[in-house]
């Protein structure tokens, strides 16, 4: 672990707006410098991508944009971030996407000289190596087209550069089906973390060569996918919540190697890194709602600097096309915060806290975001040794905060979770503080046919 | 009904696979699915009613507490562990015709989608209430579809995905596997999906949950 003090130690200053670190773009965004900008995310409608006509593609995110931006201008907003998260094909061929970011830089720029309106786009490509199984993660050609469309795609106009990166991915399904926290874990501080430093030295080279700025990544395929299931009654809700604190280390590896943030949206374990590493966040919430259901609508905006709604569909709502009706709203959300930062320390702290009340008790996975929470589960977090043992402490300081909470009749939950409460409580207990003797005690446990070791450098 | 089919049900419906299986602590050291299956069989119970009055119905138990959001997936995976242990020692029965499954049920997530949990769930489900289950895995095209349809005359079809831009792949394999045998039901799930969705593509049947595609699956059969 490269880091073994926080960034920001007192609840009080992890704040929304403001970040230790923040980020400046070429447009002149300055992200966790005092202004929360929307970040607006979007995809296709229901439709087929003709792999002999692109136009209607482009078109579509033409359409999207313009909208938006549009709307921001009548708004006065401070700016925009777009994220492109690009869809299979436009990964598989990255032409595709650099020319879908090339007509959506055009039109920022457009609005730029025209308005002064400051826009940015985050490039995502989608991590294509999930396509075999087992995964090649180191070795698979498929990563070839994924490096071209960072690159090219950068030099195209996108100037944050983020993927949600699947290491891991081979494991973590399984074990969250099976509430396995070991194996889980054992899916991010030992696969994810080891992933993530391959990938993460290859993007962070592409951004520094072209000149952008290398985001950040996100466990949405771990901590989301955990997050859905609790809300479909699949799997407890204090699991999810030991998940998303479990995915934090993986994350964390991004910016070791060099990524600068705002950290990708989808990425609740957001609030932790910017604790960690001072480094500036986005954030989804109620706004979010639109691609997924969760328990932190409110308490996710308490330290957000870009707030997102993750994605939405190019579809016609009654007040007009849905990407810019959610431009609206969450410049609306921006704009309440930003009222907020200019009211000094004091009024964000008051905003801050209604974002924070209003959720923290009904869910453990709202409760682990609170600010204070962040703050001491982040404390133990860098107290470890290794990734697993970093791991292993930061989600042991969780379940004890959940423990104290339902102790003093705060936190909602479920009888019938607390037979878990326990489990988890146990099998953490168990991990080995050392990363050789949990593999040990981790491989005989899982279907090795599904994952390949040495493309993590295990062997 | 023998003492043994029950405690086979009762085996299965709180995932007791076998004595050294840990799960659920309250039967630690007691003989499991798997051993209490074997006993059956070499006492000489008819394999059919091990299977439908001892696992089928343990699965029908604990698949109605979770519709009831009684317990979680894992518990009702636990289940299915003990079910398939068990279902070893009925397997060679299945050969010779003493044993038969209400049919089978061919799965896969469409071209160009990688989501299968939703699939699995749906895949464990169906296996548990008595269908032999088919998984073509992720990323299926319409001619594997197809094939097989053409390998498992008869099987019913679910078709999974989580994209906008994959469920539009879903129409091409309703086509064409109904081209092949028009009878053959196809069923379909993801969060994009919608019945009018189903409507409009001419498959047969949405489910919104692995559940409903159990209950449409059991409807073909009554």
């Amino acid at each position: 672990m490269k880091y073994n003090q926080l960034a920001i130690d007192n609840e009080k200053d992890l704040i929304f707006g403001h970040a230790p670190n923040p980020v400046k773009t070429r447009r002149g965004l300055e992200i966790g410098g005092g202004i929360v900008y929307p970040e607006l995310n979007f995809t296709l409608p229901e439709m087929k991508i003709d792999v002999n006509d692109y136009s209607p593609v482009i078109n579509h995110y033409k359409q999207i944009v313009s909208g938006a931006l549009e709307r921001a201008v009548h708004l006065h907003s401070n700016g925009v971030v777009l994220e492109f998260e690009t869809l299979i094909e436009m990964t598989q061929n990255p032409d595709l996407g650099i020319s879908i970011i090339k007509e959506m830089n055009d039109i920022c720029e457009d609005y730029f000289a025209k308005h002064q309106l400051k826009s940015e786009i985050r490039l995502t490509p989608n991590d294509l190596r999930e396509f075999e199984r087992p995964a090649r993660q180191r070795t698979s050609s498929l990563l070839d087209p994924m490096m071209e469309l960072f690159e090219k795609g950068a030099e195209a106009g996108g100037n944050f550069l983020s993927i949600e990166s699947t290491g891991g991915k081979e494991i973590s399904d399984d074990a969250l089906m099976m509430c396995d926290i070991k194996q889980f874990i054992f899916s991010q501080a030992v696969l994810g973390a080891r992933d993530m430093e391959m990938l993460w030295g290859k993007i962070v080279n592409i951004a520094n060569k072209t000149g952008v700025i290398p985001g950040g990544d996100t466990a949405c395929g771990f901590g989301n996918t955990a997050m859905v299931l609790a809300e479909k009654k699949y799997i407890p809700k204090v699991f999810a919540a030991i998940v998303r604190v479990a995915t934090v280390v993986r994350t964390l590896v991004a910016i070791e190697q060099g990524a600068l943030g705002p950290d990708k949206d989808c990425g609740y374990e957001g609030p932790f890194l910017k604790a960690i590493t001072g480094i500036p966040i986005s954030m989804e919430g109620k706004t979010a709602a639109c691609a997924h259901l969760s328990p932190v609508g409110n308490i996710a905006a308490a330290c957000a600097d870009l707030w997102s709604n993750e994605s939405v569909q190019n579809v016609k709502l009654l007040a007009g096309m849905a990407p810019t009706i959610y431009l609206e709203q969450l410049e609306y959300d921006a704009r309440l915060m930003n009222q907020a930062i200019k009211g000094g320390k004091e009024s964000v702290l008051g905003l801050q806290k209604l974002f924070v009340d209003s959720d923290l008790y009904f869910d453990p996975q709202a409760f682990v975001l609170a600010p204070k929470n962040v703050i001491e589960i982040s404390k133990e977090i860098v107290s470890g040794e290794n990734y697993v043992d970093s791991t292993k402490k930061g989600c042991l300081k969780a379940i004890d905060l959940i423990e104290d909470a339902i102790k003093d009749e705060l936190l909602m939950r479920d009888e019938k979770e607390d037979e878990w409460i326990k489990m988890l409580k146990d099998d953490i207990s168990s991990i080995p503080g050392n990363e050789s003797d949990f593999i040990e005690q981790v491989l005989p446990t899982i279907d090795q046919s599904k994952l390949i070791l040495s493309e993590y450098g295990l062997t | 009904m023998s003492d043994l089919i029950e405690r086979i049900a009762y085996c299965v419906e709180f995932g007791k696979i076998n004595k050294i299986s840990p799960y659920p602590p309250n039967m630690k050291g007691q003989d499991g699915a798997d051993e209490l299956t074997k006993q059956a069989i070499d006492k000489g119970i008819d394999p059919d009613e091990i299977l439908n009055k001892g696992m089928v119905v343990g699965m029908d138990k604990v698949g109605q507490k979770f519709s009831e959001n009684k317990v979680f997936v894992p518990q009702m995976l636990m289940s299915a562990k003990a079910m398939s242990t068990a279902m070893e020692h009925i397997k060679p029965f299945f050969q010779s015709g003493a044993v038969q499954r209400k049919g089978k049920f061919v799965v896969g997530t469409v071209a160009g989608d990688l989501h299968d949990i939703g699939k699995n769930l749906v895949g464990m489900m169906v296996e548990g209430a008595g269908w032999e289950v088919i998984d073509l895995g992720v990323d299926v095209t319409a001619e594997k579809f197809v094939a097989a349809v053409k390998e498992n005359p008869g099987c019913a079809i679910g078709l999974s995905a989580l994209l906008t831009t994959t469920m539009v792949n879903m129409e091409n394999i309703v086509s064409e596997v109904k081209n092949v045998d028009k009878d053959t039901k196809v069923l379909i799930g993801g969060a994009p999906v919608s019945n009018d969705f189903c409507n409009k593509i001419g498959a047969d049947h949405y489910s919104p949950d692995p559940q409903g595609a159990v209950k449409f699956l059991n409807s073909l059969v009554a």
